[in-house]
């Protein structure tokens, strides 16, 4: 049998998560229900003034995606260590690194439908205006996506063998994603509201930085994770 | 005091450190030297920053912390980096050496860390008005610590030294990885913090006491991970039966 080429076992990788997914839709259908309710959540919390609650609207948004990411991210290799299905993975005579792009892809996909199917509903909670700038919109959405799995599927093949590792996760991966928070609710405030200053390009930037460099770490660093698994 | 003094002790330090690394003979008492400088130091740190510096011209006496805040960070990062150069040393050849030498790095430069924040924090209140500020540096070292806490509870909750050697050394290497771009968002996002200060713009005394204050903290940090790297190393002897190290595998083309 031909031996796939990197691009190509990854996308096999990808292929067999979206099957997984697809057959029970259940990763999918419980990390839309969890973010839903934390964006609920956010606007009891905050009352019912529609004002504060349209001028937080990105920052209510990207922290209900980054706790979706927590349990979606966890749950990516939760399936794998199941009778040693990441072994038998790692064992294929395809590079892990072929692994590691399947993966984020697969993770990076997962949330971006969830940010699509939240974007309607933060229109009804927060009355947020996205007509502005939709493209840019997406392309941030996309953006935030990748750069939240790049380095959580590492940190997710670290955490799915360690003990307490629900906690785990989220210990390891919200400092590092920092950045890309501040970034993403940045970029995201300038395509729902007026952006004078067009600050929008150099969030968008740093951005498209940030997932360069994760990506380019983790596929340096996942190999050797991988191993240990 | 002239600002030369400091880098003349500083040179005698980095000797005794560079002898401890490279001569075994020198061990059992290289430390002790430099613990001992390193209280003779603080003691005289108290005098200098206290009485024998001039008040900052605008913040007066609360200007005094800096001699012993910016030297706690800066230590705090140097441990870090040791940590993050251990951390790529082990992934390119797996050693335990490096894996104690990588957690005992940590562990100080988190209580660096933690030290040097919680006396910006005091600096802030009577300074700015607020305890805490978006501030680059402040954000970026804070945000540094919480990774190295997520980093020593990774270490704690792996029970396989194998394992939690090499995934300790990956988490570090993506926290180490995140600090500048924390650094430029936050910086984008606001800045307080007074613009950083070089020798050129400092009073002499003021620059020959902090740096005396950093050679200090050195002498300190030096003697805090030897110890820790010893407890760390009979920790790894005794503790458990060492597995032998797989050679690493070979890729697949």
């Amino acid at each position: 049998m031909k031996r796939p080429s990197l691009l190509g076992a990854a996308w096999l990788v990808l292929k067999k998560d979206w099957q997984i997914e697809w057959r029970t839709r259940a990763r999918l259908t419980a990390i839309i229900f969890f973010s839903l309710a934390t964006l609920l959540l956010f606007s009891f919390a905050m009352g019912p003034d529609i004002v504060t609650l349209r001028a937080h609207a990105p920052g209510y948004l990207w922290l209900g995606l980054l706790f979706a990411s927590v349990l979606s991210l966890g749950e990516s290799f939760r399936v794998e260590a199941e009778n040693q299905a990441l072994t038998g993975l790692v064992l294929t005579p395809v590079e892990p690194r072929a692994i590691f792009i399947g993966k984020v892809l697969g993770n990076a996909s997962l949330l971006f439908v969830l940010s699509l199917v939240l974007l309607p509903v933060a229109v009804a909670l927060y009355d947020v205006d996205l007509g502005r700038d939709p493209l840019s919109l997406v392309l941030v959405l996309f953006l935030g996506c990748v750069g939240i799995s790049a380095p959580g599927t590492v940190y997710s093949a670290i955490s799915a063998n360690a003990r307490a590792r629900d906690v785990m996760l989220p210990l390891l991966l919200f400092p590092v994603l920092v950045p890309l928070l501040l970034a993403a609710v940045s970029a995201t405030k300038f395509t729902l509201q007026p952006d004078p200053q067009e600050q929008l390009g150099s969030w968008l930037k740093l951005l498209t930085a940030f997932d360069l460099i994760y990506l380019s770490v983790g596929f340096l660093l996942f190999p050797k994770v991988a191993e240990e698994d | 005091m002239t600002p030369i003094l400091p880098l003349v002790v500083l040179a005698l330090v980095v000797a005794a450190m560079l002898g401890h690394v490279a001569v075994p003979a020198v061990r059992p008492w290289a430390w002790k030297a430099v613990g001992a400088l390193g209280a003779v130091m603080l003691v005289s740190l108290w005098y200098f920053g206290l009485y024998w510096a001039p008040p900052e011209q605008f913040m007066s006496d609360v200007g005094r912390i800096l001699y012993v805040h910016v030297p706690h960070v800066w230590m705090a990062l140097l441990a870090f980096t040791l940590n993050v150069g251990c951390a790529v040393a082990y992934l390119m050849k797996k050693s335990w050496v490096t894996d104690a030498l990588a957690e005992s790095a940590a562990e100080v430069g988190v209580y660096f860390g933690a030290v040097g924040v919680m006396m910006g924090s005091i600096w802030a209140r009577p300074t700015w008005g607020v305890w805490w500020d978006w501030d680059p540096r402040l954000i970026s070292t804070t945000v540094m610590l919480l990774a190295y806490v997520g980093y020593l509870a990774l270490r704690s909750f792996t029970e396989d030294p194998e394992r939690r050697a090499t995934w300790s050394a990956a988490a570090a290497i993506l926290s180490y990885v995140s600090l500048p771009i924390v650094w430029f968002s936050v910086r984008w996002w606001n800045s307080l913090h007074q613009v950083q200060s070089n020798p050129s713009t400092v009073d002499k005394p003021m620059v020959a006491v902090l740096r005396w204050g950093a050679v200090t903290m050195l002498c300190f940090l030096f003697v805090f991970i030897v110890k820790r790297y010893e407890i760390a190393r009979s920790r790894q002897t005794a503790a458990m039966e060492l597995p032998p190290l797989e050679a690493p595998r070979a890729e697949v083309a």
